[in-house]
């Protein structure tokens, strides 16, 4: 997806872990995600650099689909859609 | 009646293989040293989130960082109380392997560790708790130092046992550490 497209996605769940650090973020994904329907859409709010490599792996693993980042002033949104 | 034998038989072998396809990690945790303790227990709730089951393997140092400062272990020998004495009590006592400087290094980085927001070893603890990670003490570790299970910390899944417990559970993981 685009960044243009992302900015305009509606999120089922927003995650707001800015101010953790690694692994914060990833338990805070895993965390929420169990809240979620089958193919609703997650966003998960981090400010730890790491977080935009560790979630897409993540993803892959766990077969959720990674949708993409946008970037803010000092955090990344990142979003992705349960398996 | 032979019917039902048959489906609880079916219904636990298909939970059985359920178990067995959850990927595994095992880990020995020797050192007592605040630094190698904190990567494990990273290591350990992120592989939770991983939906992995992971095992804990508390052996010698490590041992120490799970006492409980408000508790204290019964019927000590005199050598088992030095030792407690001697022995870091809990999380909240266990030192740097480098720089440590006579403890002004570890306080210094338990500020750093603060500021960047990383969790502390207690909390790791609690976090590791609460996703469903297995912590096993090693036993001849526990009586070596001479602590006792009521001086350890409340853990929802924590056990006292042998190497064959490690040995099983590592045989059936895909990732073996020794921290």
């Amino acid at each position: 997806m685009t960044t243009e497209e992302l900015k305009s996605v509606k999120s089922n769940i927003v995650v707001d872990a800015r101010g953790t650090a690694c692994p914060g973020p990833l338990l805070a994904a895993k965390k929420a995600i169990g809240d979620i329907g089958s193919g609703e859409i997650m966003e998960i709010y981090s400010s730890d650099e790491g977080t935009k490599h560790d979630i897409p792996k993540w993803c892959q693993k766990m077969s959720h689909e990674f949708l993409g980042i946008v970037e803010e002033d000092s955090y990344s949104r990142l979003f992705l859609k349960k398996a | 009646m032979e019917l039902e034998k048959q489906v609880e038989a079916l219904k636990e072998q298909v939970s059985r293989l359920e178990a067995g396809t959850k990927e595994q990690v095992s880990m020995v945790v020797f050192s007592g040293d605040l630094d190698k303790i904190l990567a494990a227990m990273i290591i350990a709730t992120g592989a939770a989130a991983y939906d992995m089951k992971v095992n804990l393997f508390f052996t010698f140092w490590a041992t120490a960082s799970l006492r409980d400062p408000a508790k204290s272990g019964k019927d000590k020998s005199m050598m088992e109380k030095m030792f407690g004495i001697m022995l870091p009590k809990g999380a909240r006592k266990v030192k740097l392997s480098k720089m440590n400087m006579c403890g002004m290094g570890t306080q210094m980085i338990k500020g750093i560790m603060k500021k960047h927001k990383v969790a502390s070893l207690d909390e790791m603890f609690k976090t590791a708790g609460e996703l469903g990670v297995v912590i096993n003490i090693c036993e001849m570790s526990m009586n070596l130092m001479g602590f006792k299970r009521e001086e350890m910390i409340d853990y929802p899944h924590m056990n006292v046992c042998g190497v064959a417990t490690f040995l099983a559970d590592a045989a059936e993981s895909k990732i073996q550490l020794f921290i």
